[in-house]
């Protein structure tokens, strides 16, 4: 016996009614916690994400200082009441790799030369799950540091793509992704078409595998368009009156 | 602080190289280093490999036990693979509980095993809901010279096509081998200063900022990526990454894992 086998394209559109190379809807909002330097709630569909940065700060344990540089610490946690079966608290497996992705997503636009021996902390907290929560962390994390003021050359912009019934598909909800035959998550630097983070899970033909590129990178541009609104919306204002 | 001026004369000294079209070993840049693959020198272990690719050593040892499966697939066997950077492979690694690195390494091998169906997991159930064989891929990481998840991953199916099940020792009866049904290969490559180089070594790995594994299947098809370090790549780039992996993974396949 196999697992529960679903069909997740009926009619060429798929269960949530979405096409094949259209995103869940995406709600932005900077600047959302008191205490940190920057912070962003970045929704994705069902996934509801906070990103929090606090520093450039002081570096402990010292000896991890590096005297040349910034070191970026990224820790990505998911509530244990953000999925169907409750999620011990604390790190696994999982999480632990991902940070690391997301950390080295989001370090090459970093200008970490400015700031040698602090920590710059990147903390994410998947308070619901819906498939797709590296993404939706990368992107919140991204905003984040922006709002916190901590020098970059650009956002990245995440997104994933997945194959369901054959088809490559944009942005996998839950379903697709427990259903599906694979997923490849995608980070970018959207205005220099520079890839930042890419994984494969699954199994993708070499063709299947280049459109799937192809539609991360479109949907990372658009991804990239919503950032930068939701950040200048929240600041333009504050520019305005300094300049006044 | 000695030990990090000395890191960055290497890296300019390794990019230099490259600028001027050579490596540090004197190998062609898509040349992987000598490879070896020992099967079944453990016998212990229901399956092992010991691999070298050049001086990089890399224990993978099969053992296979009964075991409870996940409720979600109560008639599949289970695949748990893990590795450790053990201290004396490197100077860099230290004893205590896995860190990124060998999360990574060990999650790595896992989704090129998983993502290609290798194993036929139905196969390898025991009793319906109650027992079924679970499949533990421990890596053991000797000597570090570069791209241990290359050699970790040959180890890795290597191990898994010689493993035996052990039925005897349990008091069961079936089949004896395990059902391989497939021979993913990782191939990793970085990129420095533009161009693409495979098999790095320590030194080059350290040197680059982007490193990209990929891992396909005989017929070609992908089952498993990922992109380390701390910098980023063109599409273009990926593009011939990819196209080098599937080329130089056919290679390893038809030479060390023919059966």
């Amino acid at each position: 016996m196999m697992k529960e086998e679903i069909q997740l394209i009926k009619e060429g559109k798929r269960l949530d009614g979405r096409g094949f190379e259209e995103l869940r809807p995406i709600k932005i909002e900077v600047g959302v916690l008191k205490r940190a330097d920057g912070s962003c709630y970045f929704e994705l569909g069902n996934n509801k994400v906070i990103a929090a940065v606090y520093g450039p700060r002081e570096m402990h344990p010292r000896h991890f200082q590096d005297a040349k540089m910034a070191v970026i610490k990224y820790r990505y946690n998911m509530a244990p009441f953000s999925v169907d079966d409750r999620k011990r608290p604390g790190p696994d497996r999982r999480s632990v790799e991902i940070s690391k992705v997301s950390r080295e997503a989001l370090d090459p636009v970093i200008l970490k030369e400015y700031y040698p021996k602090t920590a710059i902390d990147v903390y994410v907290e998947v308070l619901q799950s819906d498939a797709g929560t590296r993404t939706a962390g990368i992107n919140a994390a991204s905003v984040a540091l922006a709002a916190a003021g901590i020098p970059m050359k650009d956002l990245v912009s995440s997104v994933a793509v997945g194959k369901i019934d054959g088809e490559v598909v944009l942005d996998l909800n839950a379903a697709e992704d427990n259903h599906g035959e694979g997923d490849m998550p995608v980070a970018m630097v959207a205005r220099t078409n520079t890839i930042t983070m890419l994984q494969l899970d699954g199994r993708f033909s070499h063709e299947e595998f280049e459109r799937g590129l192809k539609l991360a990178v479109s949907a990372c541009r658009t991804i990239y368009e919503l950032q930068r609104t939701a950040l200048l919306e929240r600041y333009s204002e504050s520019v305005g009156e300094g300049e006044a | 602080m000695g030990f990090e001026i000395m890191e960055d004369i290497r890296k300019d000294y390794v990019y230099d190289l490259i600028e001027s079209g050579k490596r540090v070993d004197g190998r062609g840049f898509r040349e992987y280093r000598e490879i070896n693959v020992e099967r079944d020198v453990i016998k212990k272990a229901e399956g092992s490999a010991l691999v070298k690719i050049g001086e990089t050593v890399v224990l993978v040892g099969v053992k296979l036990e009964p075991g409870e499966p996940f409720s979600d697939a109560p008639n599949e066997g289970v695949i748990m693979t893990n590795a450790e950077l053990v201290p004396m492979a490197s100077p860099d690694f230290e004893p205590g509980p896995p860190d990124e690195n060998s999360v990574e390494l060990a999650r790595v091998v896992d989704r090129g095993i998983r993502g290609s169906r290798t194993i036929d997991l139905e196969k390898l159930c025991i009793e319906a809901g109650e027992k079924v064989w679970m499949v533990f891929i421990d890596i053991h990481v000797l000597d570090n010279d570069g791209n241990l998840v290359d050699a970790a991953a040959l180890g890795a199916i290597a191990s898994l096509l010689n493993a035996q099940i052990p039925n005897e020792k349990y008091g069961l009866s079936g089949e004896d081998t395990l059902p391989i049904r497939d021979t993913p290969v990782a191939v990793t490559t970085v990129e420095i200063g533009g161009n693409i180089l495979a098999d790095p070594n320590l030194y080059e790995e350290t040197a680059a900022t982007s490193k990209l594994t990929v891992i396909s299947n005989a017929d070609g098809t992908l089952s498993g990526m990922q992109k380390s370090g701390s910098g980023g790549l063109k599409e273009e780039e990926i593009a011939e990454m990819v196209k080098i992996g599937i080329e130089k993974a056919g290679e390893i396949r038809e030479k060390y894992l023919v059966t």
